[in-house]
């Protein structure tokens, strides 16, 4: 073969003393080269000395369309669980479209990292669309909240101020009901501590965007009942 | 998936011709269903009859209880079934077989067992976005989940490392779930797909043979990046004073090399690959500068490090390419083209991305650059990069055989469409640094996942493509280590039972060389389970398996030997016992600056 970086020069390897091509040890060391100064951050992005902005991490709802087949969630949680990605949440629940169903997903990540997730869960072949929810978008969870039942009035008094539901009362527990953002269930559940909160349940926020706007991106509004396809 | 699979017939629209022909001629099928193959009357014939039709010609594999009905179709098949010895074997074969030959490779295997040996070989095509499909027996339906004799969860142990993966339903839809993993393993970016297939599924009796196979929905991208996008970045490389373009292995597996070499000879921009991308442009052009990265050539890493615009095409900025991601061309703009969006500003930001197929986009942006950038002086400062840093080696008289010197002379007795196969470790280095490539889909390694024992599996699916494709006049050439040879040498008998003319040059130097480098320049020369002094007698090994075996120590037998292996027809190794002390260099430490490489050791 005559590409040879050797025969380029009419030597052989065969005759390494008519090669003047420097050796490994004769080549300059790292200190007699000249090195760029720019940097850049551990995303990957060039870091400019006058506008330095490092990306904070957010709090963001991710709502994907899916189809219900088996094993999406194990999917899903094992994509965000490989690539690290921070999840507060996940839940997942049918449409009122057949085969279809909606993860809606609390992370907290950077603007690159939220990009991330959203162009990695595209990626699965399961998942018809996927994106982050508007900030202004109706978030709500629901949480069951059992307490002591040593004062039920008062149980009852902090409940109805939180427009939480008594849906069982017993002689040693309470539970109650509560829906909202997460900064009405943050604070419900603060003060339904004094009472001594035996066990909690909380099924992490869903959500759906306001107004004509799609949850997810590809998603037509309006249309529940008509089969949604694959946005292209 | 066909959704009409199950549609009863008298929904049918009876107003189509088809249908009546179909009423006609007593066929028991549905009248709208589309038929891609000939009548089938199981599951695993449904399956064969898929992947006929999808253009199957080879699969490699290994038998066993729950695929047995799928093995006895393959049985009146034109696949032609390659038993490989062990099923790691069979995926990697598969998976340098779908390089050489560009079309997804087949493996199968049995369940339980067979499944998780194929994993590293699925793994392995993952990291690289090589197209493959795994074709995996399960348990009876029945049995699934009960701990059965020989059961694995295949799908949940190998989710993350396919591209998807499926557990066939029925043997009435079975075909066409094979049919749609096979063309979905190379639709978009490519990689490996599996169907899990219950034995009850494959033995049940169906008529219903499957249909035309399409890639799901979504997932074949559209091929042109944003015209728009397309400007901007050609306004970037119009006005770059030191461009330099980074090809990667999406080049190659776009068969994008012809664009490539286009693009960047009409406005004279030189040229690095990654290692995958090895092939992509002739490494003895004028602009090419050889390949970046951890052991890449001197001249592309300083040509990365000071460009000030990067053309990257088809390449996931790998931490090996990148080093230490803040020092990683630091003053460039980045322009990224990948079908893969996202890929983009994964590892690096893209200041330009350019979503789209790499042939098509580098076509968009050969149009779209009306004036080539002024790169003169940025050339002449490359070439002098290149004259200061070469790949050379020392070769003193009191110094054993050096492996480079090998690799340089099976390059001198070869053609250019040789094919070269590696393992992984200093000797897949080596292979890559001193051998001069000009062709795409002439080098198959083992990149991402770095799968010691890639090199003789993948050289028994490189020949055997190379021959399906009428090229039995190429050469393939496996260049292995100690290490890596005595992970998958028993695949050497099938080299011998298939009569393959491939070439195994084993660089032996009875270390497991790469840790016994970074033993002595990061741990202080404490040799912990790197000193490979027991390795058997690799010549004679050969020879007990019915291959050619030889032995060579010193310079003046290696072209001697080259030839005679070279001119055997047949599978042929060469023990060549090399210099246990030679460091592959140059070097960018774990995390370092491209820049900062060490020349030889004392730099380090």
């Amino acid at each position: 073969m005559s590409g040879d970086a050797a025969d380029a020069d009419g030597d052989s390897r065969t005759t390494p003393e008519a090669d003047s091509r420097p050796l490994p040890g004769e080549q300059p060391g790292p200190d007699e080269r000249e090195h760029p100064e720019g940097r850049r951050n551990l995303e990957g992005i060039r870091i400019d000395p006058v506008l330095e902005a490092e990306h904070e991490s957010r709090r963001a709802v991710i709502s994907a369309l899916v189809e219900d087949e088996p094993g999406v969630l194990a999917r899903v949680s094992g994509l965000v669980s490989r690539r690290q990605f921070n999840i507060e949440s996940l839940t997942v629940g049918p449409t009122t479209v057949d085969g279809h169903s909606r993860i809606t997903m609390v992370v907290e990540e950077t603007d690159p990292g939220i990009d991330q997730i959203e162009k990695q869960m595209a990626k699965l072949k399961p998942v018809i669309s996927v994106g982050e929810v508007a900030g202004d978008a109706n978030t709500s969870e629901l949480v069951l909240l059992k307490v002591e039942a040593d004062d039920p009035a008062a149980v009852h008094a902090v409940s109805e101020m939180y427009d939480g539901r008594t849906v069982d009362a017993g002689p040693e527990t309470i539970t109650v009901e509560l829906t909202g953002d997460k900064a009405s269930i943050d604070n419900a559940i603060g003060a339904f501590e004094r009472f001594g909160i035996v066990e909690i349940a909380r099924t992490g926020p869903t959500a759906l965007a306001r107004g004509d706007t799609p949850t997810a991106p590809g998603e037509k509004p309006g249309t529940a009942g008509e089969p949604t396809t694959h946005d292209d | 998936m066909s959704d009409t699979a199950a549609q009863p017939r008298s929904d049918a629209d009876e107003s189509d011709d088809a249908s009546a022909d179909a009423a006609a001629t007593d066929e028991p099928t549905d009248p709208d269903h589309e038929q891609a193959a000939g009548p089938v009357s199981t599951g695993a014939e449904s399956v064969v009859a898929a992947l006929e039709a999808a253009g199957a010609k080879t699969a490699f594999g290994v038998q066993g209880g729950a695929i047995m009905p799928v093995y006895d179709a393959l049985y009146d098949s034109s696949i032609r079934h390659v038993t490989m010895a062990h099923e790691q074997g069979a995926a990697h074969a598969a998976d340098a077989y779908g390089v050489v030959a560009g079309e997804p490779g087949l493996c199968m295997a049995t369940s339980g067992p067979g499944a998780t040996n194929l994993v590293t070989g699925i793994a392995d095509a993952d990291m690289d976005s090589d197209a493959m499909l795994a074709l995996t027996g399960q348990v009876p339906t029945e049995f699934v989940g009960n701990d059965a004799f020989q059961e694995t969860d295949t799908v949940g142990v190998t989710r993350p490392i396919t591209k998807h993966n499926y557990f066939a339903g029925g043997a009435d839809t079975v075909g066409d779930t094979v049919g749609e993993a096979f063309e979905l393993s190379r639709a978009g970016r490519p990689g490996p797909t599996l169907v899990d297939l219950p034995k009850d599924v494959t033995q049940d009796e169906t008529d219903r043979t499957p249909g035309p196979a399409t890639p799901p929905a979504g997932t074949d991208p559209d091929p042109n990046a944003d015209a728009d996008a397309v400007e901007e970045a050609a306004r970037a490389i119009e006005s770059a004073e030191r461009p330099v373009c980074l090809f990667g292995g999406g080049v190659i597996k776009a068969d994008a090399s012809d664009e490539a070499r286009t693009f960047a000879r009409s406005f004279d921009i030189p040229v690095t690959t990654t290692m995958p991308g090895i092939g992509s442009f002739p490494e003895d052009d004028e602009l090419s500068l050889s390949w970046a990265g951890m052991h890449g050539t001197g001249y592309a890493n300083l040509a990365i490090t000071h460009t000030d615009c990067l053309i990257a095409v088809g390449t996931r900025f790998d931490d090996r390419l990148t080093g230490g991601i803040d020092t990683f061309a630091p003053e460039a703009e980045v322009i990224h083209v990948d079908i893969d969006p996202a890929e983009i500003s994964k590892n690096v930001h893209a200041d330009y991305p350019l979503i789209g197929d790499a042939g098509r986009v580098l076509d968009q942006l050969t149009v779209a650059v009306r004036e080539a950038p002024s790169t003169e002086a940025w050339r002449e400062r490359c070439a002098e990069w290149k004259e200061t840093y070469p790949l050379t080696y020392a070769t003193p008289d009191d110094e054993p055989l050096k492996p480079q010197f090998v690799v340089e002379a099976f390059d001198e007795a070869t053609d250019d469409d040789t094919i070269v196969t590696t393992g992984v470790g200093q000797h897949q280095m080596w292979a890559s640094q001193f051998w001069t490539y000009s062709e795409p889909r002439t080098w198959v390694s083992s990149h991402g996942l770095g799968t010691m024992g890639y090199g003789v599996p993948a050289a028994v699916g490189a020949r055997v493509a190379a021959d399906t494709m009428g090229e039995e006049d190429r050469d393939v050439v496996c260049f292995d280590g100690d290490g890596s040879f005595l992970m998958t040498m028993q695949e050497l008998s099938v080299a011998v039972r298939e009569e393959l003319d491939v070439t195994i040059a084993v660089l032996n130097n009875e270390y497991i060389g790469m840790v016994r480098q970074w033993q002595d320049a990061f741990y202080e020369g404490r040799h912990m389970a790197s000193d490979y002094t027991w390795m058997p007698e690799f010549d004679k090994l050969a020879e007990a398996f019915g291959a050619l075996g030889l032995r060579v120590d010193d310079y003046d037998e290696v072209a001697p030997a080259v030839e005679e292996a070279l001119d055997y027809e047949g599978p042929a190794v060469i023990d060549f016992h090399v210099d246990p002390e030679e460091n592959v260099l140059p070097m960018v430490p774990s995390g370092g600056a491209n820049g900062k490489f060490a020349a030889a050791e004392d730099q380090l």
